[in-house]
């Protein structure tokens, strides 16, 4: 066909200074500090000494089109079209000194949360869930509007000692890498796969299959053309299913949500962590998971009254010693809290020296 | 049951002050029986308590192994619109800056195609486009490629890079983040579109020790801005923060290496004991600065727990000067690419191989020497390999 047009491939990302608003392309790596203004509004100041104001508002990440074109609609209006979207899915918009209140105003009269900067909550980053995944052991969306719907506050207007992170992951493959967040929501399984046997042999790669699980609980199953799974050496990683459909795991009663606290990115004061088991399960109860919701506010609020400034959860916890961690939020520690996989060792306490109360 | 059309439990989800994505599925719902049909089997999953998506098929545009992940739903003939249920993934800009003419006629695209829903943006970075059909891939391909926009990573390959928003408004930044991930993200268009690792490999790019990108956690490679000089110190304006909180105990009292002292007047930093941790930067940013020998640690490994645990990077390399076009950095990814695909097993992460393999096999590979910042201190266990030119 002659007509038809070449075929363009292989482009890579756009030129990111295509889309740099005129502030931000003068003065890019000129930047000399900046100024938190409000629980929303920053100020970065130039060397050369031009001032660049940013707003930022919370998005439900999961957004229409014609979300993102109100984005963009706000963006005209006041910021010459540009616009930008954070790694915590925020979307910041870019307004000149005397736009700055005009602009706060508009996005609150739309119904749009302004805040997210300095410590306090920012938005939750979080996975797919029951919208688009085939492997999660709870929604993700939906556990996170009815966590966020209680803590919007800390988004908005009220501080607390340092940045809480929060994050949730709809199982153990963590697309959202939860595991060095301050307050990890992550979901579970806690049942074996069922072996579909009627359909394995065709769906399924015998060997690859084997291989896949980490605790060699998979063994093959000659008589049926399938495979046995060894249930007391399974813990639920889902990564044979994965690899075979024939092995589904997600079970209603089985599946819920655990909670890990403690970790950050961050090497502000000390290294960057990964988050602790503080909450082994909490049921799947949709539309709302009430026990989830209260055991994250629960959590925040005791950091709250407990931790000095500065400190993240995990150097607060750190500072006063699990025994008293566990103690003061109420929380049982069970069987579940002791590691018994890879890493178990590193966590285990070499010392008879104790906070005792 | 039957798909009755009507939303409980969701609708529920539209109350509340955050904002809800349910009224935004019903935003859509009103353009595409796709987004009407995903609501329907979303609120059969809050019913049933499980997922109602399937495996996903191969489905792709021609020429790449990867960016549209395929899904099928498990009752197609109740929710005929999500039957199909494919998701693209489109390259973003470095930072996440975008002008809105540009988003608006991205958007025109995906309401021609696709269910009209996007994940602004997925846990890599791409914009996702949710929920289309194979028949939709090529059109949507061709008129992305004609606006200047291109699919994202996905299966075995290199993942679309990412960064934080570095020089382009942050003044910590040690490194030009954005120009990093740009300039990578064009070097290695093969390795992104056509999957050929073991596995998936991230790279995010942070610009300072808050790594804003979670580089530590959540990618293979993380680049890490740092500084190897002094802090840059303007004593008039710790005079003006003097005033408004208290040095003393929020500065040099939280300092991890105690390499500060403040006499009410002048503070005093001892730089050879300061290990750039950022703190006294973060809550002093108008009178203390990153020193002018700028460049970045690179870490190796991070990883979410499938299979063997979650690990986070270790330093590979303390200090890498990194400036366009970026020719060392690209040459040692290259390396360690290479390393990897010569040993790496099916579905092994490059840091469960150097777990594997051990450190040693990934250094004499790559060239890197041994150096001390590699550990948190030496071994401890006795069980030393010695190769046998070493033993003489």
């Amino acid at each position: 066909m002659a007509d038809k047009p070449k075929r363009i491939t292989d482009l890579g990302s756009p030129d990111y200074k295509k889309f740099l608003p005129p502030a931000i392309a003068k003065n890019y790596g000129k930047w000399k500090y900046h100024e938190q203004l409000g629980k929303g509004v920053m100020k970065h100041v130039s060397e050369t000494g031009d001032e660049l104001y940013t707003v930022r508002i919370a998005t439900p990440r999961l957004v229409s089109t014609d979300y993102i074109r109100e984005m963009c609609d706000i963006a005209e209006k006041f910021c010459g079209g540009f616009l930008r979207w954070t790694t915590r899915h925020n979307v910041e918009f870019f307004p000149a000194k005397d736009q700055v209140d005009a602009l706060t105003a508009d996005l609150k009269k739309r119904g749009h949360l302004v805040g997210g900067i300095g410590y306090g909550i920012s938005n939750v980053v979080h996975t797919q869930g029951w919208i688009h995944c085939h492997t999660p052991a709870t929604d993700a969306s939906g556990v996170v509007k009815a966590v966020m719907d209680e803590l919007h506050e800390y988004f908005t207007t009220k501080s607390l000692p340092a940045r809480v992170r929060i994050a949730l992951a709809c199982c153990l493959n963590m697309c959202g890498a939860v595991h060095c967040s301050d307050i990890a929501i992550l979901g579970i399984h806690r049942l074996p796969p069922k072996v579909n046997e009627a359909t394995l042999a065709n769906q399924c790669e015998i060997p690859t299959t084997i291989a896949s699980c980490p605790t060699g609980a998979i063994s093959p199953n000659p008589a049926t053309k399938s495979v046995k799974i060894k249930a007391e050496r399974c813990m639920y990683c889902g990564n044979c299913y994965t690899m075979c459909p024939s092995l589904p795991i997600a079970d209603g009663s089985g599946d819920g949500i655990s909670i890990y606290v403690g970790g950050k990115v961050s090497n502000a004061r000390g290294p960057a962590r990964m988050s602790k088991l503080v909450i082994p399960f909490l049921p799947n109860n949709p539309p709302r998971w009430p026990e989830t919701v209260k055991a994250v506010k629960h959590l925040v609020e005791v950091y709250a009254a407990n931790a000095k400034k500065h400190e993240r959860m995990g150097e607060w916890i750190e500072r006063i010693g699990w025994e008293r961690f566990f103690k003061l939020t109420g929380i049982p520690f069970t069987y579940q809290h002791i590691d018994d996989f890879t890493f178990a060792r590193d966590t285990f306490r070499m010392t008879p020296t104790f906070k005792w109360e | 049951m039957g798909n009755d059309g009507k939303t409980p439990m969701l609708d529920d989800l539209e109350k509340g002050a955050w904002p809800s994505f349910v009224k935004e599925i019903k935003v859509a719902a009103k353009k595409s029986n796709t987004a009407k049909d995903l609501l329907g089997i979303l609120e059969r999953s809050y019913r049933d308590k499980v997922t109602h998506w399937k495996h996903g098929g191969i489905v792709g545009v021609l020429g790449y192994g990867g960016g549209v992940i395929g899904r099928y739903c498990d009752l197609p003939e109740e929710f005929p619109g999500v039957a199909h249920f494919h998701t693209v993934r489109v390259n973003p800009p470095s930072g996440f800056f975008y002008t809105s003419k540009a988003l608006k006629e991205l958007c025109d695209i995906w309401d021609k195609y696709g269910s009209g829903m996007t994940n602004m943006h997925g846990s890599t970075g791409d914009m996702i486009w949710l929920g289309t059909q194979t028949d939709k891939l090529e059109p949507i391909f061709a008129e992305i490629t004609a606006k200047g926009w291109d699919l994202g990573g996905s299966g075995s390959c290199l993942r679309t890079p990412s960064s934080c928003v570095g020089m382009a408004r942050c003044e910590f930044a040690n490194i030009d983040t954005m120009d990093i991930c740009h300039t990578l993200t064009h070097k290695f268009q093969d390795e992104l579109h056509r999957p050929a690792f073991p596995y998936k490999f991230k790279i995010k790019v942070s610009g300072c020790a808050n790594d804003c990108t979670a580089a530590v956690a959540r990618a293979d490679m993380s680049i890490i801005g740092t500084w190897r000089d002094s802090i840059r110190i303007d004593q008039a304006e710790v005079k003006n923060y003097s005033s408004k909180m208290n040095i003393q105990e929020e500065i040099v009292g939280m300092c991890p290496t105690k390499c500060m002292s403040f006499d009410g007047g002048a503070l005093k930093i001892n730089d050879k004991d300061c290990n750039r941790c950022m703190h006294c930067i973060n809550q002093m940013p108008k009178a203390l600065r990153p020193g002018k020998e700028r460049g970045a640690t690179i870490m190796l490994g991070g990883k979410a727990p499938i299979v063997t645990g979650a690990l986070m990077s270790w330093v590979i390399v303390p200090f890498m000067k990194l400036e366009a076009p970026y020719d060392n950095l690209e040459d040692l990814i290259r390396k360690l690419w290479e390393w990897w695909d010569e040993h790496g097993k099916n579905r092994e992460r490059i840091g469960e191989l150097v777990d594997r393999m051990g450190m040693r096999s990934m250094l004499e590979s790559t060239g890197l020497p041994p150096v001390p910042q590699m550990v948190k201190a030496p071994r401890t266990n006795p069980y030393v390999f010695w190769a046998p030119g070493e033993v003489k």
